[in-house]
C-alpha cells in the first residue's frame, strides 16, 4: 500500500499543472535582467559595451557585499539594519588609520574589521541576550553607529591633506596599495570570492544547514540539539563582517571618509537580498540569489542613468522594486 | 439537513478526495474518523469553505448550495471550530469581545460607537445559554485551554450556527474538561443543532455521536448507526485490515542505572523530581494534561530557562546549559508539539533527520557530504517506513503519524542512549501508533532507556516497565507497571493518595 501511494503521489507531482505565478517566482528575475539589457541596448548600444559591463559590475560589488551581509542574518530569520552604518564607521576608521594616525595598511584594514565586528558583537548581544527583536535592536543600533562614526569624525569629511581643528593639515597619506583594492579587477574579485565563499558556507556546510534550520523554526532547532544562540551570534558577526569589508572597499574607491558614506547601501543592499529570495525558487536567503538581485538593481541604475533619468529619481526605481520583490515573497507565502 | 454528493479533490502530493458522499441531520451528533491522511480534514474544509477547487455537490435543506468560500459557509450557518483554538481568538481583548467579535465586525452597519455594555450583556447571555461560567471580562490570554474551546464554540453559536464541526475537541482536554465539553455538545444538539466530531478517541465517539463515518484514502469505507457497530469494526475499517495486538511483546533486559536526578526543579511548575531510568527500561510518566510532564521532559533535556538540583548521567554529574549539552550527553527528546518544536516543516525530510548526525555527515570547514547524507536519509525511511515521495519532499507535506516518524526517526542516527518521548501518539493515526510503539520498544531491546510520557493511561500500562505518576510538577507515586492498572493510575492522576 506504501508503493502504491508513493506512486501515486509521484503521479501526482509529475501532472501538476503549469503555474505562471510559480515560473514568474523561480525565473522571474532572471527575465527581468535580460529584458533590461535588451530594452537598454535598444535604446543605446553603448550598455552592452564590455566597458559598461565591468562598470556595472564594478557598482554593485559595494552593495553586493553588504547585500550578503544582510542575506546571511536573514538566513537565521533575523535582519540586519544597522549595515549601512557599520560600512559608514569602518569607511571613516580605515581612512582615519591613515589620513590621521599615519599607520600601515594592515592595521588600518584590521581596526576597520574591528569596529565592525563590535558592532555585530553589540548587536548579537542585544538580540540573544537582552531579546530584543532583531529588526528594533538593529535599527537602534543604526542610529547610535551612525552618530558614532559621525562624532568620531567630528562631522566633518575625512581626505587626505585635510585641515585638522587644529589648523595644521593632516600629514598621512593613503597606501596606493589600498587604492588598488577599489580598483578594477580587484573590488570586482572581492565580491565574486564573497560571494561564493558564502554561497558554500550556507548552503554546503553544516553550519549554514544549522542557520537555515535556525531560521526555519528555531524552537524546533534549538531542541534539535543546535546552538541557537551561538549560531545567531555568529551571523550577526559575519553580517557586520561584510558591511565592514563593504565600507572598507567603499574607502578604497572614494579615498575619503565622508559623513554616512555607508547609509544609502542599506536599502539597496535589502532590496538585493529581498530580489535574491525567489531567485531560481530558492525561497530562502541564499547568496547567489542576492547577486542576482544586485545585479538587476545596478543594470537598472546603470540603464536609467543613460537614459537621462535623474539620479534624484532613482530612489523611486530602487524602492518600487524593493516593493516588487517583497510583494513576491509575501504574497507567494499567502 | 445537509448533504455532500460526489465530492472530489486533487492536490499535488497529498491524500485527495473521491467521490465522497457525506450527510449530517439536524440535531445529530456524526463521528467522523480516520487515519492521518485520509481526508476528514480535507473533507471538512471543503464543507467549511476552506477550498473553491472541489467538484461535485453541496445539498442544504435540499437546495443545491455553492460553498466556495468560509463567508458563504458561515451564511448558510456552518461553523467550524479547529483544533488550535488560539488561532481563532485575539489573546489580549476579553472574553465578551471575542464571542461578540463576528457581530463586532459584520453587524455594525453605519454605526461607529460600540456600546461595552451590550456586547458584555449579549456575550453573557451566550455564555449563560450554554451554562457556561467565564466572567466576560476576563482576558483570553488568562483562560485555560478547555475555557477557550468553550469561547470559540460559544462564538459558533452566536452567529445562528446550525451545523458545528469540531476538529479533534478532546485532543488537549483533560476528562473533567472532556465532560463538560460533553454536556455543552448534548446541549447544542437539543437546540437542534448537527454536529460532527472528528476524534481519533473511540470511547469518546461511542459515548457521544448517534452515527459514525469511517474514512480512509479520502474515501468512505464505512457509515454506520453507532449502536450497530463496534470499536473493534470501526479500527478494522480504518485500518483496512483486522487488529492484531496493538502492543508489542516486550522482554525487558534491564540493566545498571543510567540517567538519575536529585532534588530536580525548574523553579516554577517541575518541584523535588527524584527520578531514575535503567537500560533497556521504558519509564512511564502518567499524569493528565498540565499535569508537568511536558515540563519534566523538557527540563531534563536542558530546555528549562533554569533549574537547579542534580542530573546525573552515567554516574557522572551534568549541567545542561541548553539541549545542545542534553544532546551531546546523548539524551534525546521527541516533544509533544512536533510541527512547533520537532520539525523545520519548511526543509526537506532528509534535512530533517540528518540534523542531530550532520557533525558526522560533514567532512573539513563543515563541509556536508551530500551523499552520506541522502543515503542515510533513504535507511531512516525505509527502516520507519515513513511514507514521502522522495526525501527532498518539504517535511509540510507529509501527513502527521509521518511527520512523528521523522521526529523520532532524527534520534535514530545518532548516538543518543536516553530517549525522552513526549506524547508521541498525540493526533498519531492508530496505524503508525502501532509502528511508533514498535520503534519504542525496538530502542529498548537495544538497551537504550526510555522516557515515555502521556496522558493516554493504556499506553502507559501497555508500554512500560515502571510508571512515575505525575501531578501538579510532582512524583506522587511510582508503580510497577506489571501491578497496576488504569483505576490505580488514574486515582493518583488526579491527586489521590
Amino acid at each position: 500500500m506504501a508503493a502504491q501511494q508513493n506512486l501515486l503521489e509521484k503521479k501526482q507531482s509529475v501532472n501538476r499543472p503549469f503555474k505562471l505565478f510559480d515560473f514568474l517566482y523561480k525565473y522571474g528575475t532572471i527575465i527581468t535582467i535580460f529584458l533590461l539589457v535588451i530594452v537598454f541596448t535598444a535604446a543605446n548600444p553603448a550598455f552592452i559595451d564590455g566597458s559598461n559591463i565591468v562598470n556595472i559590475l564594478r557598482s554593485i560589488s559595494i552593495v553586493t557585499i553588504i547585500a550578503i551581509g544582510v542575506t546571511i542574518s536573514l538566513s537565521v530569520n533575523g535582519f540586519d539594519l544597522s549595515v549601512g552604518s557599520t560600512a559608514s564607521v569602518a569607511n571613516a576608521i580605515v581612512i582615519s588609520m591613515f589620513v590621521w594616525y599615519s599607520q600601515n595598511l594592515f592595521t588600518a584594514l584590521a581596526a576597520g574589521m574591528a569596529a565592525a565586528l563590535a558592532v555585530g558583537l553589540l548587536n548579537s548581544a542585544l538580540i540573544v541576550k537582552m531579546k530584543i527583536p532583531d529588526m528594533l535592536t538593529t535599527l537602534a543600533m543604526m542610529f547610535i553607529i551612525q552618530g558614532v562614526a559621525l562624532t568620531y569624525t567630528k562631522g566633518a569629511t575625512i581626505t587626505q591633506n585635510m585641515i585638522m581643528p587644529d589648523g595644521s593639515y593632516a600629514t598621512g597619506t593613503i597606501s596606493p596599495a589600498f587604492a588598488k583594492i577599489g580598483q578594477v579587477p580587484w573590488i570586482i574579485l572581492i565580491m565574486i570570492v564573497i560571494v561564493i565563499v558564502v554561497h558554500i558556507f550556507l548552503n554546503y556546510t553544516k553550519h549554514g544547514r544549522y542557520m537555515y534550520m535556525i531560521g526555519g523554526n528555531a524552537e524546533a532547532a534549538r531542541l534539535s540539539g543546535i546552538p541557537v544562540n551561538k549560531y545567531k551570534m555568529l551571523a550577526y558577526l559575519l553580517s557586520a563582517l561584510c558591511a565592514g569589508v563593504g565600507g572598507t572597499v567603499l574607502a578604497a574607491r572614494v579615498m575619503t571618509a565622508e559623513i554616512n558614506a555607508g547609509a544609502p547601501y542599506l536599502m539597496d543592499s535589502v532590496a538585493a537580498a529581498f530580489i535574491g529570495l525567489s531567485v531560481l525558487g530558492a525561497g530562502k536567503p541564499n547568496a547567489f540569489g542576492t547577486f542576482i538581485g544586485a545585479v538587476l538593481i545596478g543594470l537598472l541604475q546603470n540603464g536609467l542613468v543613460m537614459m537621462s533619468v535623474p539620479y534624484y529619481a532613482m530612489d523611486i526605481v530602487k524602492g518600487a522594486v524593493l516593493v516588487f520583490a517583497l510583494g513576491l515573497t509575501y504574497y507567494r507565502q499567502k | 439537513m445537509i448533504e455532500m454528493r460526489n465530492i472530489s479533490i486533487d492536490f499535488p502530493g497529498v491524500a485527495a478526495l473521491k467521490n465522497v458522499h457525506f450527510q449530517i441531520e439536524k440535531g445529530k451528533i456524526q463521528a467522523l474518523i480516520g487515519a492521518n491522511g485520509a481526508g476528514k480534514s480535507t473533507l471538512m474544509k471543503v464543507l467549511s469553505g476552506a477550498y473553491d477547487h472541489y467538484r461535485g455537490d453541496i445539498y442544504f435543506n435540499q437546495n443545491k448550495v455553492d460553498i466556495r468560500t468560509p463567508k458563504k459557509a458561515k451564511e448558510l450557518g456552518i461553523q467550524m471550530v479547529y483544533q488550535e483554538v488560539d488561532t481563532a481568538l485575539v489573546g489580549n481583548l476579553t472574553v465578551g469581545e471575542n464571542i461578540m467579535l463576528e457581530q463586532m465586525v459584520h453587524q455594525m452597519g453605519k454605526r461607529q460607537w460600540i456600546n461595552w455594555k451590550t456586547v458584555h450583556k449579549e456575550a453573557a447571555n451566550i455564555l449563560a445559554d450554554l451554562k457556561v461560567d467565564i466572567p466576560t471580562n476576563r482576558l483570553i490570554q488568562e483562560l485555560t485551554l478547555a475555557e477557550k474551546q468553550m469561547v470559540v464554540i460559544a462564538r459558533a453559536i452566536s452567529n445562528q450556527c446550525k451545523c458545528l464541526i469540531l476538529d479533534e475537541p478532546t485532543a488537549p482536554l483533560s476528562q473533567n474538561e472532556t465532560d463538560e465539553l460533553f454536556r455543552l455538545i448534548r446541549l447544542l444538539k437539543e437546540k437542534g443543532v448537527a454536529i460532527i466530531f472528528i476524534s481519533h478517541r473511540l470511547p469518546e465517539l461511542f459515548e457521544i455521536c448517534e452515527a459514525i463515518t469511517v474514512m480512509r484514502n479520502g474515501e468512505i469505507v464505512m457509515a454506520e448507526k453507532t449502536e450497530i457497530t463496534s470499536p473493534k469494526s470501526v479500527i478494522e475499517h480504518m485500518l483496512g485490515k483486522s487488529l492484531g495486538e496493538q502492543y508489542p511483546l516486550r522482554k525487558p533486559e534491564i540493566g545498571r542505572t543510567v540517567l538519575e536526578t536529585v532534588a530536580f526543579s525548574d523553579g516554577d511548575i517541575v518541584k523535588n523530581l527524584s527520578i531514575h531510568m535503567r537500560k533497556g527500561e521504558i519509564v512511564g510518566l502518567a499524569g493528565l494534561v498540565g499535569a508537568g510532564k511536558t515540563e519534566i521532559c523538557k527540563a531534563l533535556f536542558g530546555a528549562a530557562p533554569k533549574y537547579s538540583g542534580e542530573i546525573i548521567i552515567r554516574g557522572k554529574k551534568e549541567k545542561f546549559q541548553s539541549p545542545a549539552d542534553a544532546v551531546h550527553a546523548g539524551v534525546a527528546l521527541v516533544p509533544e508539539e512536533r510541527r512547533k518544536e520537532g520539525l523545520v516543516v519548511s526543509e526537506s525530510v532528509a534535512v530533517n533527520l540528518s540534523v542531530s548526525v550532520l557533525k558526522r555527515l560533514s567532512k573539513i570547514f563543515g563541509l556536508i557530504q551530500f551523499q552520506d547524507e541522502k543515503r542515510e536519509a533513504n535507511d531512516l525511511i525505509n527502516r520507519l517506513n515513513i511514507k514521502t515521495p522522495s526525501p527532498d519532499t518539504k517535511a509540510e507535506s507529509l501527513s502527521g503519524g509521518n511527520q512523528q516518524k521523522v521526529v523520532i526517526g532524527k534520534w535514530l542516527a545518532g548516538e543518543s542512549e536516553i530517549y525522552i518521548f513526549d506524547e508521541p501518539t498525540k493526533g498519531v493515526d492508530v496505524g503508525a501508533k502501532r509502528e511508533i510503539f514498535q520503534l519504542i520498544a525496538d530502542l529498548a531491546a537495544q538497551g537504550k532507556s526510555v522516557l515515555y510520557a502521556s496522558s493516554e493511561l493504556s499506553d502507559i500500562l501497555g508500554m512500560t516497565d515502571r510508571v512515575y505518576v505525575i501531578y501538579d510538577g510532582k512524583v506522587v507515586k511510582e508503580l510497577e507497571t506489571a501491578s497496576t492498572n488504569e483505576q490505580e493510575l488514574l486515582y493518583y492522576s488526579t491527586g489521590g493518595k
